[in-house]
This record gives C-alpha cells, structure tokens and sequence, in this order.
C-alpha cells in the first residue's frame, strides 16, 4: 500500500509514532502532484521548497513533544479564497492574479498551531461562483475518475487533489454546495459545517451570510478530524460562535441504532437522475442496516429555495466583490481615462463572465424600487425555509438526499446554459440558507465510472450525529474504490 | 416682495473619542504618518472582516440619551455601496433601517423662552480614509489612518429657520457631547461636521420647498454666511420664476458663494442592505440603565449650580459653562482652594480678553488651576495689587509660569513698589501725625512705631530698609 493511500488520520498516528516523518509524507504528496497534477490540474499554486521547510519544522515541533494533534505532519491543501500568508491567493480570478495576503486566514492558523503541512493552493470557480470549476480564469481541474468530466464546483480543486492522492485533506468553501456537491461528483467525504462553526476571517467572501470553511477528506473520520482543528470561536469574525461540542472525532464509530431519517419526497422527484436516485436508496439501506429508521416526508417550499439563494447570494456578493477596483490592489487595467474609466475596465477586465453576471444581478436586486420585491421578498423566504428544515427536525435526526441532481458532467457541456447550472444547486442551497450542517459521503459508482455521494443534512450544531451517521453508512458500504488514475499508478 | 420663510435641518457628524477605530483594533489618534494606523479589516483587504468596538455603541447610546432620543435596543449596521478611492471596501458601513437613536430633541434659548429642535435620529458609521493630491507625481494617494474612525450623524428634524437658531443649536450639540466625553467636537479640526439642508417657502404655505444640502462649513461663520447665501439664492430663483434643484452644493467661504457640487454620473442609489458581517447589537434595559446612571452633570444642571451655589450671574454662569474644559478649570480652580467669584472673574474676564486676543480657543488654555488659584491667593494676601495680578496673569496664560516665582523673580511684589509704599506710608504719617511731628523734630524713638504700623499695613511684605527710608524722606519734606 502506497502512502499517499492513507487517510489522514491513519497518517497522524503514523507520524505520532515516527513511523513515518512529516516530510516524508510531504515528499509523497509532493510527488503524487508531480506525477498526476498536468492532467488533473487541482492545483494553481504548489511551493515544494517552502512545503518541505513547513514540514521540517513541524517534524521538529512532533519531536520535541510540542506538537501533539492527532493531524500534526498531515499534508493539506487550500482552496484558493482563503488567505495563506506570503502565498498567492487568486480566487481563480484575473482581478486576483497576484494578490499575496500578509496574513493566514484563521482557518489557516488553526491548520498550522496544528502542525498540519499547506501543500499548495487548489483551483476553483472565479470567486465560487460555480458548480464545475470551469469559471476559474486558469485552468480546468478534471474529475480523477474520469478526464473527460468537471470535477464539479465550486471547491473543485480541493476535492480531486483529495480524490487523486495529492494531498490527505482539504479546505473547501460551501455558499451553496460547493463543498458537497464536488465532494459527490468526486467520490470523497466533505462537510459544510453549521453557519458560524469555523472563523470566515479571510476567506475572501463571496456571500458572507452563506459561507463557511469546511474539510473535505478520504471518508468522515478524516472529516471529523480536520473539523475539530478548525472550529473555534474567532474575536475577529462576529459571526463566528463558541461551541462546546468541538471533540467530533469521538462522534466517530457512534452507534445510529434508532436514530430517525428523513427523506423529503421532494427530493426524489423530478430531475433527479436514476443513478443518484439509486445512491439515496442504497445509503437509505445502508442506514438500516445499522440501525436507523429511515422514512419518507414532506419538507415543503423546495421550488423556493433557488430564486431565494441566487437573489440573496448575489446580492451580497455585489457588494463584497467592490472592493476589487484596482486601487489597492490587484489587477488594475492598462490604460484608462480618469477614475471611474479605471474602475469600470479595470473590473470588466478583471472578472470573468460569471462574476460579472452575478455582480449585475445582484445590483440590480438592491436597487432602489427593487429592493423590497427581491431582496426582502427573499429573506422571508429564507425564514419560511428555516422553519421547514426546524419543522423536519422536531420529527428527525436527520434529512438523507441527494448532494447534486447527477453524477459528474462532462467537461464543457455546463456553462453554456446557467439557468440549468443554477437549479443543479436544488439539494444544498437550502443548507446554507438555514445556516445547517451538511455532509457528503461517497456512495456508489455508476455505470460510467462515476462516483455518486449522497447528503446528510442535520440541524444546526448537529455535526456530531452526522458524523456518527456517515461513518455508519460508510462501515456498511464496506471500503471506498479509487479512480483508475490512481489505481494506475499504483500499479506502476 | 412675497415674504419668505427659511426651513433648516442639520446633519451633524461627530467623531467619537474612542481610542480604537470603529471595526478594527487601529487607532485614532490624528496626525499620525500615512497608512500607519491600519490594518487588512480599514484597509478593505480581501477575507477581513468588521467587528464592531462596544465603546462605539456606548457613546452613541450616551449622546442618544442626553439629547432625549429613543433607543433601538435592537440596531443594526447597513452597507451604503458606493465607489470612491477614500472608501476602501467600496461601502461604507452605517445604519439606514434600524439605527441606533431616533425621536430625540434639544432645547435652545428663543427670545424669552425656549425652542424645541427634533433629533430625526442617531446613527453610527465609518469614516473614510483621505485623498491626497500629489502634483510632483501628478498622481492622488490615499491615507487610510482615518478609515474606520467611528462617528454618529445626527440629523435633525426641519426644525430651524434662522441662522441664530442653527448657531444656537450647534453649540447646544457641541456642549453636549463634550460634557459627555463623547466628542471634543471641533469643526475646525473636523471632529465635527455640520451639512445645512435647507429650502425656502412662502410665508404660510404648509408644504416645504425644495431643499438643497450645503457641505463644507467649517466655521460658525461659514454656517451663518451659507445660510444667508443660500436663502438669497433660492428666494431670487423662486422670484425669477425658477425651480431650485435638489442637490448637494459646495460652500467657499473665500468666495462667499456656493457651487452644485459635480454630479454623479448616474443617479445616487447606494444599494444599502443589512451588513451579513455584524450581527445585531442588542442594548439590554441594564445598558441603558448604567449610562443614564452614569450621565456626567451636563451644562444646564451645571450653570444652575453655578448661581446657586456660587452666587454667580447667569451671564458668568453661562459663560464658564459653554465648554466643558472651561467648566473643569473653573471648578479645580476652586478646588485648589480660590474663591468660587474670584476664579469666575478671571475665567470669564482677563480668559477671553486673552483668548479673543490671540485668537484662541477655549481648548487651547495651557495654565492650570492651581497656578490660577495661587495667583488669587496672592492678590487676596496683598502680595500683589490687582494692577500688577493682570501682568502675572498674563505669563501664567502664556506659558502657566508658577506666579510666585514669576512675582519673586520680576520683583513685583508690594515690597519693591514704590508708589505702594509711598501710599502706605503717607498714610501712617496722616494717621498719626503727632508721631510724625516728633520724628521730624528729631525724636527717633518713634521710627520703630512708624516702622511697626507700616509694615502692619503691608502686612510684612515690605524691606524694612526701604520703610525706614521712605518714612524719613516724607517726614522730611
């Protein structure tokens, strides 16, 4: 067995116990991108030199006994919207392109107290405004399973260098399923923790009421794993809360014996592709087979759930996106005459078509006499879905669906029609909007060889039930497959 | 001529006394070097985030309580979303829907009795950074130190019709926010800011007319000038048979005239929304509860002391009562031990004498109370006379000289006055003219009883040397 086969958890006892060193491991994945990222292209940003010293330091650190954390020398990848100190941070976007933060991301700081190793930055949609990664103003990331389908998006990048061994974990970003949608589209674990669980400071915001940071992994535990470094109240995020219950690895193994699941019949409906249909159902029995009872119920208001998420997240994205104007920094346009020529070529320039469609929409939704019809309209649907997700959970443990209505498109075949992309968000937009928890866990391969992961969605500070749930569901599933890019380098 | 009424409401900004910036732990202080006093939160770097400084609240919550305002014990912040080089994040955070005060008044002297003057509402914001023009480079800079200051606008309701009454409102304002340590309030230094909305309408006609927003005043001066100019400006479209246009406009003190400031582009829509980044703030009843309890003597309650207590006039009284530094020195003057009229003397007198002289301000006042109480104390013993006390007075104000030193040293004391002790002699000579006669005849045994009486009447402040001759030189002529 290959190194770079380990889950993360199973490569921080190693490391703890000297089996293995940290710059070992950071060697291995360092060359597993070497070997595999020209073609799965997750990565914008890869610095071996200042990975290895990292790593260095952190060997020295589990040496003398001050680094102790059950990830401590665990490779780790970044998404690209969260601020690395001294390292490019681009959001996949021109306007971007060579912004250098000089501070970490709290998330960031987290992985670092706890000795874990950045690897590299991983490719996205422009700003997360997407759902295949092909909005990013660099490259393409491919599906590891197949090279000729998205990885899906936003978080694109952090699930394939997942999915291909080229790091042990990751951070995404979810606003509206961009951590478990690509997750599914990838065959790896991920979780969109509850509204306020992991510090947003520096996570560059694309919708700040939406957002959060989350891990995504090999399977739950390395989920649980990666959650409990990162969650913490934070004095510099207002939004960010103290929780007593950050232990979620212990959560881990938990018997689901009587714990009730619900899915919405809503969910199984239309636009839902037969295979994905086939994944809730075979998770649906994989449940009960450890033990809990899964049921069928209504949840209601679903057709609202998109119009209310696009108005609201490009509302407030029209507002976060202003201070990329070229004046402090970033891409600033070559010639222009006067001010505000600057500020429209250097931000027509700066961002991508996606961006830009998402600023105009989300103007136009604040604009005076328009306000109370769209974004008002919008927040009272946002408190009716909440009450829905509340109503569920006073009769369920949890909601079992789909993470995203298909298995992985083909490349090229999404942007052409954004309407179409938008409703593709129906299973995880809701999430964010009640601000729960929400977790992705592989499932099924289908015909095409294309993994299918289905979606556990709890109320609010409910993680550790999802935890237990996921990790219950993947012990009667039995072990997780790799894509053939991977198994064919292992037998090299 | 149609008879024309002026209709004035204020937007006063005041920048709050807090040590740190409204969102971010930077400081305030002014006249720092540029981009010093920042971080990635007031500089609008991608990721930061806003977290709001309590003391922030707690200031606006002390100037909504003593100005008579309602309390939103629920208030939120709001993004205002416009493009500007001085506003780093492109929004300025502030609060439109829910702000903190509302429904206030404050009360101003009219004629005999008083006017009531509606406070719309307070509310909290950042201020933004400063643009500086660089010709050398032919290039603009931003100084972001500050970006993030906090402030509160407070906006009256149309309240006002003459200047006097703007004037009278603004230090009624003024006064307030120093008393209650919000503000120092300075328009000069631009601590505080006042932008006139004003519009004209005839005489008995209920609805308002079309107001115009006057920026830049930096003066009482300016205001009253604006106003004036601006009334005129309106009433002679109206008579000419024009319509006023709604807009901001500029006023030059130096020109005493005001230009429409340039237009936006595009009609203003600032696009506000409810900041997703801060939630809430909640003002419990124990909040309120502890600033009310905690609300500092404000100048009413202290001029009516002031008279009460010292037997001041009201004249005095209010004047020592305008500023609260003012109000401070005159009561540590007393402290250190002078008596309450004699101190208001001299803070109401030979002060501004001097102040309006030097063309200083209250603020400016470098001498301390005890200095100031030592030098009555002087006059009070007839160290000095009251003549002299001015000349010291004078240093002290300057350079807050220790008026013993300074009497010691300049030799002013009634001992080295000649005059004063010509006086005094001559008058133990008058007093006693039997003794007079015998000195003059020769018999010097009474010298020492001349000598004891002067010095009796100089209360010891005299060279005995200088008694003994001048007794001889009057006895003599």
């Amino acid at each position: 067995m290959q190194l770079t086969e380990l889950t993360a958890v199973e490569l921080g006892n190693k490391i703890r116990t000297g089996e293995i060193g940290a710059v070992e491991a950071a060697q291995a994945s360092l060359e597993q991108i070497g070997r595999l990222d020209f073609r799965v292209q997750a990565y914008l940003t890869v610095e071996p030199e200042k990975v290895l010293l990292q790593a260095a330091e952190v060997e020295r650190g589990i040496r003398s006994g001050a680094l102790t954390g059950a990830l401590a020398g665990v490779p780790i990848a970044v998404k690209d919207n969260i601020c690395t100190k001294d390292m490019k941070t681009t959001c996949a976007s021109r306007i971007l392109e060579n912004f250098v933060p000089f501070y970490d991301a709290e998330a960031v700081v987290r992985l670092k107290d706890a000795g874990l190793v950045v690897l590299g930055k991983t490719n996205m949609d422009e700003f997360a405004m997407g759902s295949t990664t092909e909005t990013s103003a660099f490259q393409t990331t491919k599906n590891p399973w197949e090279l000729s389908h998205v990885p899906g998006g936003s978080s694109g990048g952090s699930c394939a260098a997942v999915a291909a061994g080229e790091c042990f974990a990751a951070l995404g970003s979810d606003t509206g399923g961009s951590i478990r949608q690509p997750s599914s589209y990838c065959g790896v674990a991920g979780i969109k923790p509850t509204y306020g669980t992991v510090s947003r400071y520096g996570l560059i915001a694309y919708a700040s009421s939406l957002d959060q940071i989350g891990p995504i992994a090999k399977d739950v535990r390395d989920c649980a794993a990666l959650l409990e470094v990162i969650a913490a109240q934070d004095k510099k995020d207002s939004t960010s809360m103290a929780r007593p219950d950050t232990n979620f690895l212990q959560a881990v193994g938990q018997s689901v014996k009587g714990l009730r699941v619900g899915i919405p019949t809503e969910y199984l409906s239309e636009g839902l592709d037969d295979d994905v249909q086939e994944a809730v159902m075979r998770a649906a029995g994989y449940l009960k087979e450890a033990g809990a009872v899964v049921e069928e119920f209504k949840l209601g208001l679903m057709e609202y759930t998109i119009p209310a998420y696009y108005v609201i997240a490009s509302a407030e994205a029209s507002s976060n996106l202003e201070r990329f104007d070229g004046v402090k920094y970033g891409y600033r346009a070559k010639e222009y005459e006067g001010l505000h020529d600057m500020y429209k070529r250097s931000r027509s320039e700066g961002f991508g078509p996606e961006v830009r469609r998402r600023i105009m929409l989300g103007s136009f939704v604040l604009s005076s006499g328009y306000y109370d019809a769209y974004y008002l309209k919008a927040l009272r649907v946002r408190a009716r879905i909440k009450q829905a997700f509340d109503e569920a959970f006073s009769g369920y443990d949890m909601i079992l669906g789909p993470a995203a209505p298909t298995a992985a498109p083909r490349l090229g075949t999404s942007l052409a029609d954004p309407m179409k992309m938008y409703l593709s968000d129906i299973y995880t937009v809701a999430v964010n909007l009640a601000g729960l928890p929400g977790l992705t866990v592989p499932c099924m391969v289908n015909a095409e060889g294309l993994p299918i992961g289905v979606q556990l969605i709890g109320d609010c500070f409910a993680e550790k039930k999802l935890f237990a749930a996921g990790a219950g569901l993947e012990a009667v599933r039995g072990p997780w497959m790799q894509s053939d890019l991977v198994r064919g380098e292992e037998q090299k | 001529m149609k008879q024309y009424e002026t209709v004035i409401g204020l937007e006063v900004h005041v920048e709050l006394a807090t040590k740190t910036k409204i969102f971010c732990g930077c400081k305030t202080d002014f006249g720092a070097a540029p981009n010093t006093h920042v971080c990635p939160v007031c500089t609008g770097m991608p990721g930061a985030l806003p977290v709001l400084n309590r003391k922030v609240a707690e200031l606006a919550l002390r100037a909504g309580l003593a100005l008579n305002c309602r309390i939103n014990q629920i208030c939120k912040f709001d993004r205002k979303n416009y493009f500007y080089p001085d506003n780093p994040q492109n929004y300025q955070i502030s609060q439109l829907y829910l702000p903190i005060c509302h429904d206030g008044y404050v009360e101003i002297p009219a004629g005999e009795g008083k006017k009531r003057i509606g406070i719309h509402e307070i509310h909290m914001e950042e201020d933004a950074g400063k643009l500086v023009h660089d010709d050398w480079s032919d290039s603009t800079l931003v100084d972001y130190n500050r970006s993030g200051v906090p402030l509160i606008e407070i906006v009256s309701e149309p309240d006002m019709r003459t200047a006097d009454e703007v004037i009278a409102y603004l230090e009624k304002l003024q006064a307030a926010m120093q008393y209650l340590g919000v503000s120092d309030c300075r328009l000069q230094e631009g601590s505080m800011r006042a932008d006139v909305n004003l519009s004209v309408r005839e005489i008995g006609n209920p609805q308002y007319g079309t107001r115009t927003e006057m920026k830049n005043l930096n003066s009482f001066k300016a205001i009253a000038h604006a106003i004036e100019g601006e009334r005129e400006r309106q009433i002679e479209l109206l008579e000419e048979g024009q319509k006023v246009v709604q807009e901001t406009r500029r006023w030059d003190e130096n020109k005493e005239a005001s230009h429409a400031m340039r237009s936006k582009e595009d009609a203003k829509d600032y696009r506000y929304f409810p900041d997703p980044d801060l939630p809430p703030v909640y003002i419990s009843d124990e909040w309120i509860a502890r600033v009310r309890a905690e609300q500092p003597e404000l100048k009413e309650e202290k001029e009516a002391r002031y008279q009460e207590e010292y037997g001041l006039n009201g004249y005095d009284a209010g004047l020592l009562t305008n500023e609260r530094a003012l109000a401070e020195l005159f009561e540590a003057t007393i402290a250190a031990g002078a008596p309450p009229k004699k101190a208001a003397n001299w803070l109401t007198g030979e002060t501004q004498r001097l102040l309006k002289e030097q063309e200083q301000e209250v603020s400016t006042i470098r001498f301390s109370a005890a200095h100031l109480a030592a030098l009555i104390e002087l006059v009070e013993q007839g160290v000095i006379q009251s003549q002299t006390a001015k000349e010291v007075f004078a240093a002290v104000f300057s350079d807050d000289v220790d008026p013993e030193e300074y009497v010691r040293a300049h030799g002013l004391g009634i001992e080295n006055d000649e005059s004063a002790l010509e006086k005094a002699v001559q008058g133990i000579l008058l007093a006693n003219p039997k003794a007079a006669g015998e000195l003059k005849e020769g018999k010097e045994k009474v010298m020492g009883f001349l000598m004891g009486q002067t010095m009796r009447a100089l209360k010891g402040k005299a060279n005995p040397e200088k008694v003994r001759e001048m007794i001889w030189s009057l006895v003599k002529e």
